[in-house]
């Protein structure tokens, strides 16, 4: 029992570590992709090729005053940050985030709790991530951070239907809950995944993952020329830091989520082994989403509702419906 | 080329063309073709292959110049802050001491004090410019007959104080550089085919 509680608390702060220093790196990803794509340099100064801009950003960040605005909520305001950052890191530990490996003799499940309703609780967790922004808007006595906590509200509870719906069909095929019952059910390469069979819910999953991830055709939440920055309009300094933090560790959520669902996880592929096959995937979703940051202008709060409503959720209850009459027939 | 055609105001009878705004949809089937249309047509992907293709192009097609250390060239007619040149052969100052840059001035901002030399000729004993007034519109460098007074390349002029860079020495040729000193191809400077373009005076035919 003891050595189950300890393996869990190192693999716990192993995971913290390793994702929290993925995200910080993502926002120095994110920049110099963005800026090739614009024809740009990005961070150069600090460093070999700008890599210690990350090092700078986080001193700039530890150092900075942290202000608490007057007519704000004091408590709220320092336990809405804590909220988003938690919340996504929670929702990683019930994600096999690589295959099976021996260390040392000893063999090591790189999933922090192997719980058998993984995908549900992963959904669920991100979806109680939303109290964060909800919390933040609320409590800042700042108009522009109302705004965007109502347009955070609205965006994320609306997608989230579309998230569970999406995976609906997907998990209907696999019979279980379990992200690595899900993964062994693609252990046969390519023609295996899920995709070639739920196309048009990997298609609803993506777009629904960057609405949640606030990535661009739906960035509407700190759409700076509208509404400053959205709910962070009053944070600075570690709030606001770990608000970014969670933003990346659930962008890495929603790549681990898709490659695990549609893309055959962790699974060989051709010659190359799981666990860099997995690698690949997540960081080619994590690419995607800087991608379409650089080609895509973003849509209008009334057009991500109306896309939204009255076209993605109705494209995943038709999904749900003819993936149940084909396994019924 | 004449300057009829820019003189030309009647916009109606040039060569506009009209681009044609599309109609937004009506009826509700129009509305969903549209939709399904720009659903399946390939725009966003063209968008995407846009952005690719200038990244894969790599850093030769990219425009970042590193500002302090790396400057573009700047052309001869800008003008920035005033330089005060030298004759070549002997190192005096080529300012004669006329006045006409301190007359020409419009800002008023050139100041200049002058005596007369043991050898009864022009000195100038101080010599400065108001750059908090100064237009740089490069009159004091046209009207200067000796071509002592022109606009230099420096434009960065960030400094505690502005007169930093009109002390009569800063702007002066060192004595050392003498023979870095390029003539002034800028304003109101000669140009290269001058001498080609020199006439005779009327009374000499």
């Amino acid at each position: 029992m003891d050595a189950i509680i300890i393996e869990t608390i190192i693999k716990a702060v192993v995971v913290l570590a390793i994702i929290s220093a993925l995200a910080g790196f993502g926002t120095y990803l994110e920049r110099k992709v963005l800026a090739f794509m614009q024809r740009r340099l990005g961070p150069t100064h600090v460093g070999p090729f700008g890599l210690l801009q990350l090092a700078a950003d986080g001193i700039k960040l530890f150092t900075k005053e942290d202000l608490i605005p007057q007519n704000a909520n004091r408590l709220l305001f320092s336990l809405a940050p804590v909220i988003t950052a938690a919340t996504a890191f929670i929702a990683l530990s019930a994600v096999p985030l690589l295959p099976e490996f021996e260390l040392f003799g000893y063999t090591v499940k790189p999933i922090v709790a192997d719980i058998n309703i993984g995908v549900l609780f992963v959904i669920g967790v991100m979806g109680a991530g939303l109290y964060g922004p909800l919390l933040a808007g609320m409590s800042q006595a700042n108009k522009w951070g109302l705004l965007g906590a109502a347009r955070t509200t609205v965006q994320f509870l609306s997608y989230e239907v579309v998230t569970g719906l999406s995976l609906l069909a997907p998990l209907m095929i696999v019979g279980s809950l379990s992200l690595i019952d899900i993964n062994n059910h693609q252990t046969g390469g390519l023609s295996d995944w899920i995709l070639w069979q739920q196309p048009v819910a990997f298609v609803l999953f993506v777009i629904a993952g960057f609405a949640e991830t606030n990535r661009t055709p739906f960035d509407l939440l700190e759409h700076e020329a509208e509404i400053v920055s959205g709910y962070v309009t009053d944070y600075s300094g570690l709030r606001w830091g770990l608000f970014f933090v969670g933003e990346y560790a659930n962008m890495i959520t929603i790549g681990f989520l898709a490659s695990l669902i549609f893309l055959g996880g962790f699974n060989d592929l051709w010659f190359i082994p799981g666990w860099l096959a997995i690698i690949l995937k997540v960081s080619f979703l994590f690419f995607f989403m800087l991608w379409t940051r650089a080609a895509w202008p973003h849509v209008r709060p009334d057009q991500l509702m109306w896309l939204c409503w009255k076209i993605l959720m109705p494209l995943a209850i038709i999904n749900i419906v003819i993936t149940g009459l084909v396994m019924m027939v | 080329m004449s300057l009829e055609q820019f003189k030309d105001r009647n916009v109606g009878t040039q060569e506009y063309r009209h681009i044609q705004a599309s109609t937004s949809p009506k009826t509700p089937m129009e509305k969903f073709t549209q939709v399904v249309k720009r659903t399946f047509s390939k725009e966003l992907f063209v968008g995407l292959k846009v952005v690719f293709t200038q990244m894969a192009k790599g850093p030769k097609t990219w425009h970042t110049v590193k500002y302090p250390q790396e400057k573009l060239p700047i052309g001869p007619r800008y003008r920035a802050i005033h330089k005060l040149l030298k004759l070549l052969e002997s190192g005096n100052e080529r300012c004669i001491g006329c006045g006409l840059c301190e007359k020409i001035c419009i800002a008023d901002c050139i100041r200049m004090d002058t005596r007369y030399d043991e050898n009864q000729r022009k000195e100038v004993t101080e010599y400065s410019i108001n750059l908090g007034r100064c237009i740089f519109c490069g009159y004091c460098a046209e009207v200067c007959p000796e071509l002592a007074i022109v606009h230099g390349p420096r434009f960065e002029n960030a400094s505690e104080q502005r007169a930093h860079f009109v002390i009569k020495d800063d702007m002066l040729t060192p004595v050392d550089a003498l023979k870095h000193q390029k003539e002034f191809p800028g304003f109101g400077a000669l140009s290269d085919d001058a001498d080609k373009k020199v006439k005779k005076t009327p009374l000499a035919y």
